[in-house]
């Protein structure tokens, strides 16, 4: 009666996910994993295709003659710059700049906009409504999303869908069918490889996950769970509110807050965009006096963490998914940041992690040293710092 | 006679009044507990009215229960145990309900249903009374200054209080400026647009008062609520195991180690005074003890113009101290139940039977609740805070069978014309016909009932008024203001006899704060 929500994917998903590892996604359930390992998921991501189910993103539509002005007000990014066909990445800032979240925005016509978040925002964008001609439908629930990723991921859509995706570029979106199910097909997703995302009205979420499990099989298609994708992101440099990020809406303390440049988004700070939007004034500020902090990759160093595990007669112990936990930086004996994130990175055959590190601390090449726990003992391991995302294949953008 | 002097003498033996003999008793001293009755608790008690079914007579939650005493006591080491309360069901007049789980999710999907909007303000909401609770937190353990004193205690209490009110952002303070003067009502509509929501979260703007959610101030006791939810894993809000009579024994047998005395059956009549001086106590039995000082862990009223004759107080002292609101505005009705009430919108047995049930369909059904008992009425349609304690601990009834506990409210103490049997039967009769719109099997289940009314809180816990908080939580009434302006730092203008209860700062809802404070003030004062 009082349960957890299930995704339109459920009847699927739930035989498909052997290790009932079930995780916790804005009220729904969706599987952590659906094999008993993460490493085919993870290599379905980079190799072949991953198909994930993404429904519980929060879904709005914005429709009306002042969509546009709404979305501008809120918003980092210039609308006005956004074509229809096209999608954005954008976070949100409360009024001192910080950020309550973030996510993408697609121009579906003129005068229509479907926006996805982490956290429930309807409420933040009904406030900055006021007295504008629009409307805003929360569509979380009645619309599905399939994330489809991995270099095989457009032969796999191409074999199903009425119309080649070849000709969606990164970051658009185009209208297709499949089976006669309208369906829309976004170039995006949060692997950092090539990948589509497709949004799909509710009752047509179980026709369409067969459709493309069939068509995937000679492309080696894999139900994939947000395990496998938490590394792959990582990987991507891609952060996660509540895990990288506290959203401004919660933090307790003002340190707990982030401000888009802290997190390497100044370059969705539109500053050049005419007129007012929410955190205006403290942005401009902050890019003129620079952050503090700043959000970098960090590569341990393995021959320092190996020389660490070989005092106690060990081989590297490293966890083959990613961490979600806080762990110092030093530099010398002085904390001078965390890591918020840390993976294994099976391609890459690093230890990785996203760091947020102090000002001057932050410059590409600085050595630093990472927390590790060898064997209950806490040690510092070397670690580099180095320029976001960790891994860019050339076919991503292609 | 050695036997009868002691450093301390608190008279009272309710939850202040123990945790301050536990205090003296750690710091050494020799201190005895005069309580009434013949068991611990004060309104803090359970007791098993009917045979096999205990009743937590009164007090039925803890909420505000003080970490730091949790901790120093070692309460759990004697007995204490807090079980989950987790959740508030609140049944509609259009056979619907609002539901808020212990799981933000859960709980945003569930008023989902009722508005969208409302949702997402609910947990926004939340996180800003979270906030304003953590900024006015410090105040509870703070001893209030006298704005108007030269002394220097008092004045470095205003300098303390200043630094933490520099060290508050501006959207703090205007927060904290509105919470202390709007009521509750109106800040809620500035939040909320679904009417179970608003009547429910108004409803405990008004526990304990005798105002409705639309008077101003009430919005107060809102954030009162919220104290206890930022002590993260520490927090105490909950059911007490054995009801809150488990909270006085877990005290009790604190203070006991320690090596107080405890003595029931010790009526006292008046506190002796010798040389300007508290010097101990008589009994109404005509036994006299004598002590250093002694502390009152009884009501204002009780404290201030029945065990002291009024002489030793100045005479403005005792006007502010007849003025004090001690309005009981607050009933219960507690029952032995051969089962489980079945509620028509969420039938069978389920999570909602271990949570608070509130029957506040609606603002207005508050304030017409209100409006009744404002001209001496009970309420017809009262607000009803009901737990099932024997959903939580089976303990608290003979297996497969229940108790429950239901607050009610508004039931004044100056009911017009005055509570008798025949009042007390309507006005049982008045919640059970309430209870029958939500749960229609609930007559049919009652095995036994227990009324009570301000008067019987009066009569049998001692607190004048019959309030709940010992003296209603108004801004009028609360720190430097509580209990008379000059004398909220636990001192009296007798010299020796300390006030250290609810009817002091920081206030009522079994917090214990007030007999741990009054303590730490009076060892200050270099008489014991």
């Amino acid at each position: 009666m009082i349960q957890l929500l299930h995704t339109p994917f459920h009847e699927r998903t739930e035989l498909l996910c052997q290790p009932k590892n079930w995780r916790r996604w804005a009220g729904y359930l969706v599987a952590g994993s659906y094999e008993m390992s993460l490493d085919r998921e993870y290599w379905a991501i980079r190799n072949t295709a991953a198909l994930i189910d993404v429904s519980p993103l929060m879904k709005y539509l914005i429709t009306g003659v002042d969509a546009a002005l709404l979305l501008n007000r809120v918003v980092t990014r210039d609308i006005d710059k956004l074509q229809v066909g096209q999608v954005y990445y954008t976070g949100w800032c409360d009024e001192d700049g910080k950020m309550i979240d973030d996510g993408t925005l697609s121009r579906l016509d003129e005068t229509t906009y479907r926006l996805t978040s982490a956290e429930p925002s309807l409420r933040w964008l009904t406030m900055n409504a006021v007295g504008l001609e629009l409307e805003i439908t929360e569509i979380t629930d009645s619309m599905a999303a399939l994330s489809l990723q991995g270099p095989n991921s457009s032969s796999v859509l191409n074999r199903c869908c009425d119309n080649p995706v070849d000709e969606i570029k990164y970051f658009r979106l185009m209208h297709n069918e499949l089976d006669g199910i309208p369906i829309s097909i976004s170039r995006t997703g949060y692997t950092g490889d090539l990948g589509y995302e497709i949004w799909i009205d509710a009752k047509d979420a179980l026709p369409v996950w067969d459709a493309l499990i069939a068509a995937g099989h000679d492309f080696g298609i894999l139900p994939v769970g947000i395990l496998a994708m938490d590394m792959a992101r990582v990987e991507a440099g891609l952060f996660m509110i509540e895990s990288d990020y506290t959203s401004s809406d919660h933090a307790w303390i003002k340190a707990q807050q982030s401000s888009p440049f802290e997190l390497g988004l100044g370059w969705t700070v539109n500053l050049d965009k005419p007129g007012y939007f929410v955190g205006r004034p403290a942005l401009a500020r902050e890019q003129r006096e620079g952050s503090t902090w700043k959000l970098m990759g960090l590569e341990v160093e393995w021959d320092g963490l190996e020389a660490l595990f070989k005092d106690v007669g060990l081989p590297p112990q490293i966890l083959s998914m990613a961490i979600r936990a806080s762990l110092p930086v030093r530099s010398g004996k002085k904390q001078i940041g965390y890591v918020s994130t840390a993976t294994w990175s099976p391609l890459l055959k690093k230890y990785i992690a996203l760091a947020h590190l102090q000002k001057p601390y932050f410059e590409p090449g600085t050595n630093l040293r990472m927390e590790v726990t060898v064997q209950h003992h806490r040690q510092y391991a070397p670690a580099r710092v180095v320029t976001l995302p960790f891994y860019e294949p050339e076919w991503k953008k292609r | 006679m050695t036997v009868n002097h002691y450093d301390a003498i608190v008279i009272g033996g309710g939850h202040n009044g123990l945790v301050a003999a536990a205090y003296l008793a750690r710091a050494g001293k020799k201190v005895v507990v005069l309580e009434r009755r013949e068991i611990v608790g004060g309104a803090a008690v359970t007791e098993e009215i009917i045979p096999g079914f205990k009743f937590t007579e009164f007090s039925y939650v803890v909420s505000l229960l003080r970490p730091e005493i949790i901790r120093e006591l070692e309460l759990p080491k004697h007995g204490l145990k807090i079980l989950p309360l987790p959740s508030t069901f609140a049944p509609m007049d259009n056979g619907d309900y609002l539901g808020l789980w212990d799981d933000p999710d859960l709980t945003r999907r569930e008023l989902y249903r009722h508005s969208p909007l409302d949702a997402e303000a609910y947990d926004a909401y939340s996180r800003a009374m979270g906030r304003a609770a953590k900024a006015i937190k410090p105040l509870i353990s703070l001893i209030p200054p006298d704005p108007s004193s030269l002394h220097p205690r008092d004045l470095m209490g205003l300098l303390k209080l200043g630094q933490y009110a520099a060290g508050l952002s501006e959207k703090e303070l205007y927060m904290i400026a509105k919470l202390v003067t709007q009521s509750a009502g109106d800040m809620l509509e500035e939040w909320f647009e679904t009417d179970v929501l608003l009547g429910t979260k108004a409803a405990s703007g008004v526990v304990g008062t005798l105002l409705g959610p639309r008077s101003a101030g009430t919005a107060y006791v809102l954030l009162h609520h919220y104290m206890g939810e930022i002590d993260g894993a520490f927090r105490a809000w909950g059911f007490a195991k054995g009801g809150t009579g488990g909270v006085s024994g877990a005290i009790a047998n604190a203070a006991l180690a320690l090596g107080a005395e405890i003595r029931v059956g010790s009526s006292v009549a008046q506190v002796i005074v010798k040389k300007g001086r508290a010097a101990g106590v008589a009994l109404d039995n005509g036994d006299e003890l004598q002590s250093k000082v002694v502390f009152s862990a009884a009501d204002p009223k009780r404290t201030f113009l029945q065990f002291v004759d009024p002489k030793y107080f100045p005479d403005e002292f005792i006007q502010s101290i007849k003025n004090f609101r001690t309005l009981g505005s607050s009933g219960k009705l507690n029952l032995a139940l051969s089962e489980l009430p079945d509620f028509t919108a969420l039938p069978g047995e389920g999570p909602l039977h271990r949570g608070a049930i509130s029957i506040s369909p609606s603002l207005d059904y508050i304030e017409r609740a209100y409006d009744e008992a404002k001209y001496g009425q009970f309420s017809r349609r009262p607000f009803i805070d009901m737990i099932i304690p024997s959903a939580i601990d089976p303990d608290m009834a003979p297996p497969g069978q229940h108790v429950a506990s239901c607050f009610i409210q508004y039931a004044p103490y100056d009911l017009e014309g005055g509570w008798d049997d025949a009042k007390k039967e309507a006005f049982a009769e008045t919640v059970i016909s309430t209870l029958e719109i939500y749960a229609p099997n609930i007559r049919r289940t009652i095995v036994g009932k227990q009324v009570i009314t301000p008067v019987d809180i009066e009569r049998i816990a001692g607190i004048t008024g019959g309030n709940i908080f010992h003296g209603e939580m108004l801004l009028n009434q609360i720190f430097f203001l509580r209990p008379v302006a000059g004398w909220a730092d636990f001192r009296t203008p007798l010299r020796g006899y300390y006030l250290a209860a609810s009817g002091a700062h920081p206030g009522g809802g079994v917090m214990g704060a007030a007999g741990k404070l009054s303590v730490q003030e009076a060892l200050k004062d270099g008489l014991l």
